[in-house]
């Protein structure tokens, strides 16, 4: 006879499981809260904000821009090609244009900066931490929220929509070098189908993912840093461990909420 | 020690993974002493201080500050508290984002209502006492192990705290910077009055400056008293967790430890009292003439301290015997001598530094003025070991004044 033990096992385990995730989940959307908040407590620390948009936004606009005009080109050359077996290549501006805008933009300006910024984001403070400069922080009462996150929040909030706004303009060029010039299609037909296809509502939506992401990523990135010390590993290992979840965590992240807010947006 | 203490540590617990480091710590801080806190590696020293400045929390028991615990505390009431702590970490953990001077500022910058000229003029201050000279704008990273440990303790001190609480201050640094860091430490706390609780290898020169000792192991406080209680405890345990780490020669000038001297000092004592045998102790205290505010200072003190033992081992014979008593002071206990011809033995020193200046040697000190005291006295058989050292405190007289 299989006793009742045996059979509450698997729920047990399942139970503890969402238990922890829903905890988890709990302790991170804290975590955000309490840095969002703290960037509005005065006085507003404008010089760090500054130096975070100086790291996140101005170091990665040369990375973004070679990003956006590899995949505008990809594109253009891939559009073309679906095109024009249905003779319809003057659409290839639309097509550019909409799948830069809804998604490539805002998902790839994600992506680069996780991996440009957030990487280092999460080495930072994971190292501040293992060398007990949080500690530090707070043993002069100063909150280490306030001082290292409320920033990275603030900044990365400013940052997204704007490197998604230069990659969308970017990728459109790229679509139009490899559309137009290399295979040459109309770029009058190119540009005005662009333009009369990207209505307000598609370059909303793409802000929102890119601030949705935004919060995505530095909260992960952040978070992950935040509690190196609470790992199993120490030292330079436990640093590398929460770089590593950070980038794969926010990268996972971003192309799930991703799918989430397409299908509320559309 | 009547006042009531002002921090008092009750049955402390913390385990911390599935170590118990603390276990039921009973710890008294009183106010204005320094308190050395000593114990083996992975003791739990630095938990403990972690705790009595709040970056953890006990597990069980409470940590009162002036009788009131801090769990029962507003957060402005912790807030306050907090203010009045600084912490010199173990790995200085300085920001090393930012700059020497930035570094030292924070504490203050951070706070409300700070005004930059007076944040600039003590961070000036501090820097310039701790000798950190064109390091203004290098990052952390940049500087020597020593140096940082000098940031650190400038960082520290710059708020101008009622507690700070240091955690291994000296280690890594070489013996002469190690005793002026500690001579640094005592003469802020004599001056500023503050409360100090030092996590510290240094034995015995953590004696020199402590009031109070307490010994931590197994989690829990296995001794506590003063200096002098705790070399001659009835314990083992600790007994031969001292001696273990005291070298026989004090590292810094290679005359005679403590302990050495002190079982000399017995044994004369036992000469005395048994054969009639007299002997005589002088202590000889070499101090700055001024107050000393920089750590070059202190150094060139004990550098000089370092040469003087060496004229005082060439002047006596093998039979006397030369030890570090304090950290500026030392002792010689001269056997089959009378106060007398001790008197004399501290004039024939006297008229080597006035032949031999101290100062023309190989290191860089800095030259400054010094001044050389000496208390002579005569044990007799019915005096106790403290009289006689109280009796040799009390006779200083200066025999020699070096001008800077």
């Amino acid at each position: 006879m299989i006793s009742l033990v045996t059979l509450k096992t698997p729920v047990a385990a399942l139970g503890r499981e969402v238990l922890s995730l829903t905890r988890y989940l709990g302790r991170v959307f804290l975590f955000f809260a309490r840095g969002f908040l703290l960037i509005f407590q005065p006085p507003i620390q404008f010089d760090k904000i500054r130096q975070q948009i100086f790291f996140i936004g101005m170091k990665s606009v040369f990375v973004i821009c070679l990003t956006a005009a590899f995949t505008g080109m990809v594109l253009g050359l891939q559009g073309y090609y679906a095109l024009v077996k249905y003779g319809s290549t003057a659409a290839l501006g639309s097509a550019v244009a909409l799948s830069l805008v809804r998604e490539m933009g805002p998902v790839l300006t994600a992506i680069m900066v996780i991996a440009r910024a957030g990487s280092a984001m999460a080495a930072e403070i994971g190292i501040m931490r293992i060398s007990e400069q949080i500690d530090a922080l707070k043993t002069m009462d100063i909150n280490p929220l306030r001082y290292l996150i409320s920033p990275r929040i603030a900044a990365a909030l400013v940052c997204f929509p704007l490197l998604t706004a230069i990659f969308d303009v970017v990728g459109l060029f790229g679509g139009y070098l490899s559309g137009s010039a290399l295979l040459g299609v109309n770029p009058a037909f190119y540009f005005s189908r662009a333009q009369s296809s990207v209505e307000t509502g598609d370059i909303v939506g793409g802000f929102i993912k890119a601030l949705v992401f935004a919060v995505v990523t530095v909260t992960i990135c952040c978070f992950q840093g935040y509690y190196t010390h609470t790992r199993a590993e120490f030292g330079a290992k436990g640093v590398s461990i929460s770089t590593t979840s950070a980038v794969v965590i926010s990268c996972v992240l971003v192309l799930l909420t991703d799918y989430v807010l397409t299908t509320f947006l559309l | 020690m009547t006042a009531s203490p002002l921090i008092e540590l009750q049955n402390v617990a913390k385990t911390l993974g599935v170590n118990r480091v603390l276990d039921g710590v009973n710890l008294s801080i009183h106010r204005g002493e320094i308190t050395a806190i000593i114990g083996k590696s992975g003791s739990g020293k630095s938990v403990l201080l972690k705790h009595i400045i709040g970056l953890l929390e006990p597990d069980e028991g409470s940590i009162l500050f002036e009788g009131r615990s801090r769990s029962a505390m507003s957060p402005p009431e912790k807030k306050a508290l907090r203010r009045r702590f600084s912490y010199v970490f173990q790995e200085t953990a300085l920001f090393d984002f930012l700059t020497v001077v930035e570094n030292v500022a924070l504490p203050l910058a951070e706070r409300k209502g700070a005004v930059p000229e007076e944040i600039q003029r003590r961070v000036r201050d501090k820097l310039n006492q701790l000798d950190l000279h064109d390091v203004d704008h290098k990052s952390p990273s940049q500087l020597s192990g020593g140096m940082k440990k000098r940031v650190a303790l400038a960082r520290a001190l710059v708020t101008e705290p009622d507690i700070v609480l240091f955690d291994e201050p000296t280690t890594g640094l070489d013996p002469i910077r190690k005793n002026a860091v500690h001579s640094m430490i005592s003469d802020y706390q004599r001056r500023f009055g503050f409360t100090g609780v030092v996590v510290s290898h240094e034995i015995p020169d953590i004696f020199f400056i402590a009031q109070r000792v307490a010994m931590i192991d197994s989690g829990r406080i296995r001794f506590e008293g003063t200096p002098e209680d705790i070399q001659q405890t009835p314990d083992n345990e600790v007994r031969n967790f001292i001696e273990g780490l005291e070298s026989p020669r004090d590292p810094m000038t290679g005359i005679a430890s403590q302990s050495v001297g002190q079982q000399h000092l017995r044994r004369e004592m036992g000469r005395l009292q048994r054969h009639q045998i007299p002997f005589s102790i002088v202590l000889m205290s070499m101090d700055p003439p001024e107050k000393v505010e920089r750590i070059a200072g202190h150094m060139a003190i004990q550098a000089l301290l370092k040469r003087f033992a060496d004229h005082v081992i060439q002047n006596s014979y093998v039979t006397d015997t030369c030890f570090r008593y304090a950290i500026n002071t030392i002792m010689v206990v001269l056997p089959e001598t009378d106060e007398r011809q001790a008197r004399s033995f501290c004039r024939k020193i006297s008229r080597t530094l006035e032949q031999d200046d101290l100062f023309d040697a190989r290191d860089h000190t800095r030259r400054i003025g010094y001044t050389l005291s000496a208390g002579v006295v005569q044990a007799r058989p019915d005096s106790g070991l403290e009289e006689l050292i109280a009796a040799a405190e009390s006779d200083r007289t200066v025999f020699y004044q070096s001008s800077p």
